[in-house]
């Protein structure tokens, strides 16, 4: 009953603030999308490659990828082509003084670019350090100076890195100036086997700066990260039976943690306030059974009680006190919705084939998940839904065997597996279907978390 | 950990052999001991003939001449024309006929000394000893350990797709099993099984760790009804984690979907 009432407070101290962009709208109109980015509602920009001034254009590469990239990914806007751009141009607010095409701002707003947004500027070395000036336009205004929504300085290591992280700070700035949170500084952690043994791994939203958390030699797997983003828990063999370990995110180390007598105990989710840890474990039934533990496996309550396995519970970001979970109490699994005293349980999937790896939506009224609706056993695809109005939409078509859809920080992108002949790899994607992108290469890479920044 | 287990009951199984030939030697070295019957006495002293003084003549055998090391052989003797007859190597003194049993150590001649009026005579006999060869080779089934036995005789049992149920394919196999692992768990109290689930990859990784755990509980409690002790059986969901096989045809699906019981140390 403690947890109880600690799981009613998670509705009010929830740290969960996300912020919606105005382009994303939900639809639940039969034909539409779930989730819509809708492309009229977006704003366009364009975003010409920036030159460096000496060894400064040594990194432009990589830093004018990493800003198309972390733009165009944001699915916030229209990206404008490159091959409709001015032949010249600008690199600072000074060079809107027209006289060659593409220093005036009708260039820009004007057919055949007809852009909204311009994010221009250089680079260059001081100090040996990189220096980005970079500005943002809105070319729609009559002059030059007032067009100006971004001008900022950014510093960064020479190097093919630091490029990347002045791309990635000026693309979370422009970001924020249309009340979207982006990705920028979020994680991606998840399995692989690379080494010859399923270990965790991290990796930045877009793929890069791929790490080793884990060094157990064993099979580790099902990470899950704290909403604060300071512990990762995971399932791992290391003690002979699959066991819970809690590692601080903070310095690399592995935290108490109590697993019960148990054939299993594995975790599932951290409760909005990371103070909890849902798991789903043998400890009281000879069936998997729902239970919630403190973050150190103390305070065991159960969740709810079948004679059926029951797996996957995760908790509602903006009502701590529904839970989605995945049970066989039908035949095979579905997915279903309870409260956290395990009363209400609620159906959301037809009963047809296997639906599985149900993850919210920060918005707290839809959830992605991986189904095999309409597909013989095994061939999953990921599918969204409006748990109001049981609404759904198929994301993913003929591209393999997709699975463990698991929602961004901004609540229109995903991450999930996708295993397209013989190695599964990552996959981000807009919540559209869109913007398909592949992050991992290396061996087998599965069981994707999408977490905020640890801070 | 589990061989350190084990070598302790397998070096026990030496110490059985060593003593049982132990036991044998020692039954040998009894044989020796016993009594030996005395001589017959010596034949009637015939009247001594004046003429002529007739030298000893001697018949020695040992039988068989070549023994293995802890065997008898038997010395045979017969002598004519001699009051005095003594035979080396511990016999000692003897009568003119007779036999005696003898355990050499090793390959030892024995020479048997007659004299009478007539002389003295002197007739050898060697017998070869050789090594005693290894302990004869157990029988088949006592060298084997618990753990090969579980291995060879406890089978793998196999599911339908998403289900635990004991199929009748399963129920005949874990009724052998059964059996088996009460043997075994009777005369081996260091051995225990785990129980290991697996799954085909269909399933979610995720649903398969508690179905694979749901598999290998059920076995578990499928034996422990049929008389094997709970605390011997452990169970492991290995869930899809490590399949036998990667096809994608039912074939290999069928052979994930089991239960595999494998021994442990206790």
């Amino acid at each position: 009953m403690k947890q109880h009432s600690t799981l009613l407070a998670f509705f009010k101290n929830s740290r969960f603030a996300v912020l919606f962009s105005a382009a994303v709208s939900l639809f639940a109109q039969g034909g539409r999308n779930i989730i819509s980015i809708d492309s009229a509602q977006r704003p366009a920009i364009a975003v010409p490659d920036f030159r460096g001034s000496g060894d400064a254009q040594n990194q432009m590469s990589a830093f004018n990828s990493t800003l198309f990239s972390s733009l165009q990914d944001s699915g916030q806007f229209t990206m404008t082509p490159k091959t409709v751009m001015p032949l010249h141009v600008p690199q600072q607010p000074a060079d809107f003084r027209g006289g060659m095409q593409g220093y005036s701002l009708p260039d820009w707003s004007g057919p055949p670019v007809s852009t909204n947004y311009l994010a221009f500027g250089y680079t260059a070395v001081t100090n040996g350090q990189l220096v980005l000036y970079g500005w943002l336009f809105d070319v729609r205004q009559a002059n030059a100076s007032s067009a100006q929504v971004l001008g900022k300085v950014y510093t960064g290591t020479l190097d093919e890195a630091g490029a990347r992280s002045v791309a990635q700070q000026f693309a979370a700035d422009i970001l924020k100036n249309f009340g979207a949170t982006g990705l920028v500084g979020t994680k991606i952690y998840f399995t692989s086997d690379r080494t010859g043994h399923k270990e965790i791994w991290s990796m930045d939203y877009d793929g890069s700066n791929q790490k080793q958390l884990t060094f157990y030699k064993n099979i580790s797997t099902f990470p899950v990260v704290s909403a604060d983003g300071t512990k990762l828990a995971f399932m791992t063999y290391a003690n002979g039976r699959p066991q819970i370990f809690v590692h601080s995110l903070i310095t690399g180390r592995k935290l108490p943690y109590y697993n019960q007598s148990a054939s299993m105990n594995a975790p599932s989710d951290f409760t909005p306030d990371s103070q909890h840890l849902v798991i789903y474990s043998t400890a009281g039934s000879s069936y998997s059974q729902i239970y919630m533990t403190n973050v150190d496996g103390g305070g065991l309550r159960r969740i709810g009680s079948s004679r059926s396995p029951e797996v996957e519970p995760k908790v509602n970001p903006k009502n701590g006190s529904v839970l989605a979970f995945v049970s066989g109490r039908s035949g095979f699994p579905q997915l279903y919705t309870m409260n956290s005293d395990g009363l209400d349980v609620s159906r959301l999937t037809s009963g047809e084939g296997e639906a599985v790896n149900p993850s919210w939506n920060p918005d707290g009224q839809h959830i992605a998940f991986a189904w095999t609706r309409g597909f013989e056993p095994g061939n999953y695809n990921i599918f969204v839904m409006d748990v109001a109005s049981r609404e759904f939409q198929q994301l993913t078509h003929g591209e393999g065997r997709c699975e463990n859809p698991v929602w961004a920080p901004d609540g229109i992108h995903l991450v999930y597996s996708s295993k397209r002949g013989r190695t599964s790899e990552i996959w981000t994607m807009l919540a559209d279907g869109t913007a398909k992108r592949q992050l991992t290469t290396q061996g087998n890479n599965e069981k994707p978390v999408w977490a905020k920044p640890s801070n | 950990m589990r061989k350190s287990r084990i070598s302790p009951f397998r070096s026990g199984r030496a110490n059985a052999w060593l003593f049982a030939s132990a036991l044998l030697i020692f039954t040998a070295a009894c044989g020796k001991k016993t009594p030996v019957a005395p001589p017959p006495p010596p034949p009637a002293a015939t009247a001594p003939t004046a003429t002529p003084q007739e030298r000893p003549s001697i018949t020695f055998t040992a039988e068989p001449s070549s023994i293995e090391k802890g065997q008898s052989a038997m010395l045979r003797w017969q002598v004519a024309n001699a009051t005095e007859f003594s035979i080396d190597n511990g016999v000692g003194p003897v009568g003119s006929s007779g036999q005696r049993q003898v355990y050499p150590e090793g390959t030892t001649t024995y020479t048997l000394s007659a004299t009478g009026p007539g002389g003295s005579e002197k007739k050898s006999v060697t017998v070869n000893v050789s090594s005693a060869p290894p302990p004869p080779p157990p029988p088949a089934a006592s060298n084997e350990t618990s753990v090969d036995i579980i291995n060879r005789d406890v089978k793998d049992i196999y599911f339908d797709y998403d289900k635990n149920d004991i199929r009748d394919d399963a129920r005949a196999v874990l009724t052998t099993n059964a059996q088996v692992l009460k043997k075994v768990f009777a005369s081996d109290s260091t051995i225990t099984v785990n129980v290991e689930g697996n799954c085909d990859e269909r399933g979610s990784a995720e649903y398969n760790v508690a179905l694979g755990d749901r598999r290998a509980t059920a076995a578990k409690e499928f034996l422990v009804q049929l008389g094997v002790p709970a605390e011997r059986l452990k169970t492991i969901s290995y869930g899809k984690e490590k399949p036998v096989c990667t096809d994608a045809s039912e074939s290999c699906y069928q052979q994930n979907r089991h239960d595999h019981f494998a021994p442990a140390a206790q």
